[in-house]
């Protein structure tokens, strides 16, 4: 019963996932747009591009390899592994044994790297100025990652992100400075991890701080539909993860009930929305930063996930 | 089986041995022949050895100094390692079968036999044989290409460290043979107090400047790089995990387990230090087989790092976390003696095919070298902890037991595990931008050189070497638990109340715990690229069609020019500069300086760019003022006239006089 109840949230939970993520990117375009007083597109206008480019025959640049038309799926279906990893809104899914936070991490450092490769195999300037800085970026976020890891682990006892957030949504811990603290390094990682900005500016195609989209510049047709895909997606990613881990109420646990799931994906989508409004208002409230300014901003980040460790290993003591 | 592996592993080192002095006379091939030949057939007895347990053995034999016996045995620990030695043995035999003259050739089966010579070894002597044939053998490898002023001074800085290792390891060993030289009589009388912290400092010094610690790895770049491909492959591979092996029987057995946790201290701390250092490095060196042997510094930093954590958690009596921390260190030396040997084949293979070692003059070989190029992308998502390889298992291996070495101490240990889980996740990043800047600017783009355009695959000696070093890489990555499972029996040599049944396909941070599954996650890729296979296959258009890189409008190159202008092209010095900037000023001293001609003034514009190690600029810059200072104040003796002289004399003697007066008092 367990194990069908399993497998049958991960397929809701797939399905879910795929079907919110573009619908998410609309949403976060159309808040900007209205906070800066424009119309803007339709929510839905993420997943007619999708589709539309889907119909149109890429061109693939002279020169490059199987690697540079291989990448968008390898990033894509790395995203997704990862994605399956993360509990939406049921525990107990089929996967919730593998979700380790070490292993998503390694997946997007995966497809991460997929997409750099890529870039570079284009063999143009652009391909790798957006290469060395995504890797550059992601030197700094990976240890103030870690250090979110290891308070986590801290509290719960394991990377196991289904224990981790179960732990945390039943209330034994009660509020904690340090979960706020680590709060605020994940968010930062996550606006890095993702391109938005102030780091990176996922509308822009000519400056030349540009990272995410000057890697992929070389993409067209059902190519770059995969690589926008597995953007929203790697965005939906972290939402979620900073759903599931600092807002773990709502969740259904594991095991057949499908009423509690359908009021759990609400609960879920309200929390993806609550994000998005949130994203969208900080976006429109920043400038982009100097590339250089970014470590500066990811120790920040780094720091206050080092605070989060100490307060709690001070507070409790855990020789 | 138990009784017989000893005196097999004897006749594999004996054919070793008679391989390399009949390939002196009989030319290289033979010594290819016989390396591969001799370590398949002791590989296949150490495999079926480790399959029964690793059972532990002794055997006395007719060899070793007047008085004692010389003696062989094998335990648990060292059949893990002899399965690493002899399997890469068989790669570099197989690779070195290519005909590229190697006059040094015959030292290559002494070197292998030097190091399950020093694994082998049951008492001082012998270890310190094996070490100084391992040594010497490589040192004449590394020399093979003596006429270039540049790998001749690779290897002299090479012998130097061997020699001050050498030095050391009489030393501590002397210090630690009280009864006898016997490791039997040694772990009788376990060193204590003053005599226990000396013994540390030289074996730390002696072994760990083999195995690249920082600070002792400046030799470890140059001479690597200076090397032919399979000798490499084994000096980074194995020689590196030997010289481990050394501190781990010295320090973690012979030492005797009373010894106080902060023991590990040392190695924890030049294991951090080593990554980072190694890691930012890889990112800047342009000779691909000086960036291959920065992150062989990195990784056995990070092996030495799990060391120590485990020697600190045996010390305060946690068995569970030092099985982690030393099972973490076992795996991730045999995934990372099997990917670094991979990778630095293919760096020979690339060496050899587009004739350069300069990433500059490198690229778009992926489609000349699909073998290559398939080693070297395999090897890198290793380099770069992708999941499902096998560097991937290791590292989450080790981060497991740094999330657990929080339990070890008090606030003061936890903050400082704290900051070394940062440093650790930094060097783990850093050589994932180091992997794919070597992979980018190597295998794809375009090529820089007209000599590149024109690569050729390497021969096929060379191919089945990467396919078996490839093979046995996915293997490890995918079955990590498999391994464990065989290294139980080194995990019980360490920590004798050590008892955790390995799981087979999934690696676990404690018992009934959730942990890492790489074939599950393996599987969940697959079957979502199938998956997405399927949905473009009905929903999207087929095919594709080529066209000039759009590059925002810069337009395609003139037919006179078939590659585009190489500088327009993201090379080894751009794809490092944001690193380099962001950390390497702090932590690598690195500068950069633009000098503009005056206006009317046709000389170019220069741009240069230093970086150097802190190691060269903090430890052996000023040994070497030291050294010319006092060469030069002896140069002066020679100028004393016979008065002057024959007064130092004097003055000599009378101090020496006093000198044995004042220790006659005491």
């Amino acid at each position: 019963m367990t194990l069908l109840a399993g497998v049958i949230t991960l397929v809701l939970h797939l399905l879910l996932v795929i079907a919110a993520a573009p619908l998410l990117v609309g949403l976060v375009r159309k808040l900007k747009a209205r906070l800066v007083g424009r119309e803007g597109p339709p929510v839905i206008q993420a997943w007619r591009d999708t589709l539309r480019l889907l119909r149109k025959e890429p061109v693939v640049a002279d020169g490059t390899s199987w690697l540079f038309r291989a990448a968008p799926s390898v990033g894509l279906a790395a995203i997704l592994t990862a994605m399956l990893l993360v509990p939406s809104f049921a525990f107990g899914m089929m996967t919730a044994g593998a979700s380790d936070l070490l292993v998503i991490l390694g997946l997007l450092g995966l497809a991460r790297c997929t997409l750099a490769l890529a870039a570079m195999d284009t063999g143009t300037a652009f391909g790798g100025i957006g290469a060395s800085r995504e890797m550059l970026f992601a030197a700094f976020a990976e240890p103030a990652m870690m250090l979110v890891v290891i308070t986590l682990a801290l509290l719960a006892g394991t990377t196991n992100l289904d224990v981790i957030a179960s732990v945390l949504g039943s209330g034994v811990l009660g509020l904690r400075v340090s979960l706020a603290l680590a709060l605020g390094a994940l968010m930062a990682v996550a606006i890095v991890e993702c391109g938005r900005i102030p780091v990176d500016n996922p509308a822009t195609h000519l400056e030349l701080t540009m990272v995410h989209e000057a890697m992929v510049l070389e993409y067209s047709g059902r190519h770059l539909a995969l690589i926008e895909l597995a953007a929203s997606l790697k965005l939906l990613l972290w939402f979620t993860l900073i759903a599931t881990v600092f807002g773990p109420f709502g969740l259904a646990p594991p095991g057949l009930a499908p009423l509690s799931w359908a009021v759990a994906m609400l609960f879920w989508v309200g929390k993806m929305a609550l994000l998005g409004a949130a994203l969208a208002v900080f976006e429109t409230t920043r400038a982009k930063m100097r590339v250089f300014r970014v470590p500066e901003f990811l120790g920040v980040a780094m720091l206050l996930a080092m605070l989060a460790a100490v307060l709690l290993l001070v507070s409790q003591g855990f020789a | 089986m138990t009784v017989l592996i000893l005196p097999w592993l004897g006749l594999v080192m004996i054919g070793l041995v008679v391989t390399g002095v009949l390939a002196a006379s009989a030319g290289e091939r033979m010594a290819g022949y016989g390396t591969l030949i001799a370590c398949g057939v002791g590989l296949a007895g150490v495999l079926l050895h480790l399959l029964a347990g690793a059972p532990e053995a002794g055997m006395t034999i007719p060899f070793g100094i007047v008085g004692q016996s010389g003696g062989l045995a094998i335990d648990g620990l060292s059949s893990l390692f002899l399965a690493l030695v002899l399997g890469l043995g068989m790669a570099s035999g197989i690779a070195s079968l290519e005909a590229h003259h190697v006059t040094t050739a015959p030292a290559l089966p002494v070197f292998v036999a030097g190091m399950v010579l020093t694994l082998l070894a049951q008492d001082a002597v012998m270890l310190l044989l094996g070490f100084e044939a391992m040594s010497l053998a490589s040192f004449v490898l590394v020399m093979t290409g003596h006429r270039d002023e540049a790998v001749r001074r690779a290897g002299l800085l090479y012998l130097g460290m061997a020699m001050l290792g050498a030095l050391c390891l009489v030393a501590a060993l002397g210090l630690m043979a009280g009864d006898g030289l016997s490791f039997d009589s040694i772990r009788a009388h376990p060193p204590q107090g003053a005599r226990a912290v000396a013994v540390l400092v030289l074996v730390v010094i002696g072994a760990g400047s083999k195995a690249g610690l920082a600070p002792l790895h400046v030799w470890l770049p140059p001479a690597h790089a200076a090397a032919p491909g399979p000798v490499s492959a084994l000096m980074s591979g194995a020689m590196t995990k030997v010289a481990l092996y050394v501190i781990i029987r010295l320090l973690f057995d012979l030492a005797g387990s009373g010894q106080p946790g902060w023991f590990g201290v040392p190695l924890i701390v030049m294991g951090l230090a080593g990554a980072v250092i190694g890691a930012l490095r890889a990112n800047l060196e342009t000779d691909i087989k000086a960036v291959l042997a920065c992150s062989t510094v990195e990784n056995v930093g990070l092996i030495a790092i799990a060391l120590g954590l485990g020697f600190a958690a045996r010390a305060a009596d946690l068995p569970a976390i030092a099985g982690l921390a030393f099972g973490a260190a076992l795996l991730h030396a045999m995934g990372h003696g099997m990917f670094k040997a991979l990778l630095f084949l293919a760096a020979g293979s690339v060496q050899y095919g587009a004739g350069s070692r300069e990433m500059g003059r490198l690229g778009g070989l992926i489609g000349a070298m699909p073998y290559t190029a398939g080693a070297m992308l395999l090897g890198a998502a290793c380099l770069a902890g992708l999941p499902p390889s096998s560097g991937f298992a290791g590292e989450w291996m080790l981060l497991q037991s740094v999330i657990a070495a929080l339990r070890v101490g008090g606030l003061g240990v936890q903050v400082l595990v704290c900051v070394l889980a940062a440093g650790m996740a930094l060097a783990m990043a850093l050589a994932a931008a180091a992997s794919v800047r070597l992979v980018g600017v190597v295998m794809l783009g375009r090529p820089r050189t007209p000599r590149c355009a024109a690569a050729v695959e390497s021969s096929p000696p060379v191919r089945w070497a990467l396919i078996l070093l490839g093979l046995g890489s996915l293997g490890l990555g995918l079955m990590p638990g498999a391994l464990l499972g065989l290294a139980e029996p080194a995990l019980q040599v360490l920590s004798t109340s050590f008892a955790q049944r390995a799981s087979l396909l999934a690696l676990v941070p404690q018992a009934d715990a959730p942990g890492y599954a790489p074939l599950g996650i393996l599987a969940l890729l697959f079957l979502l690229l199938m998956g997405i296979a399927a949905c473009l296959r009905n929903w999207a258009v087929a095919g594709y069609r080529h066209g000039p890189a759009w590059d925002c409008g810069f337009g395609a190159p003139p037919d006179w020019l078939p590659f585009g202008d190489p500088a327009t092209q993201y090379g080894p010095g751009s794809m490092a500069q944001p690193l380099r900037r962001a950390l390497g000023g702090s932590l690598l001293a690195a500068r950069q300086s633009v000098t503009m001609p005056a206006p009317e003034d046709s000389a170019p514009a220069r741009f240069t760019e230093t970086a150097q190690d802190p190691a060269e600029r903090l430890i052996f810059a000023p040994i070497h003022r030291l050294r010319a200072t006092i060469s030069h104040l002896a140069d002066l003796m020679t100028f004393l006239t016979v008065r002057q002289s024959l007064s130092v004399l004097f003055a000599a003697l009378v101090l020496f006089l006093a000198v044995i007066a004042a220790l006659e008092q005491t």
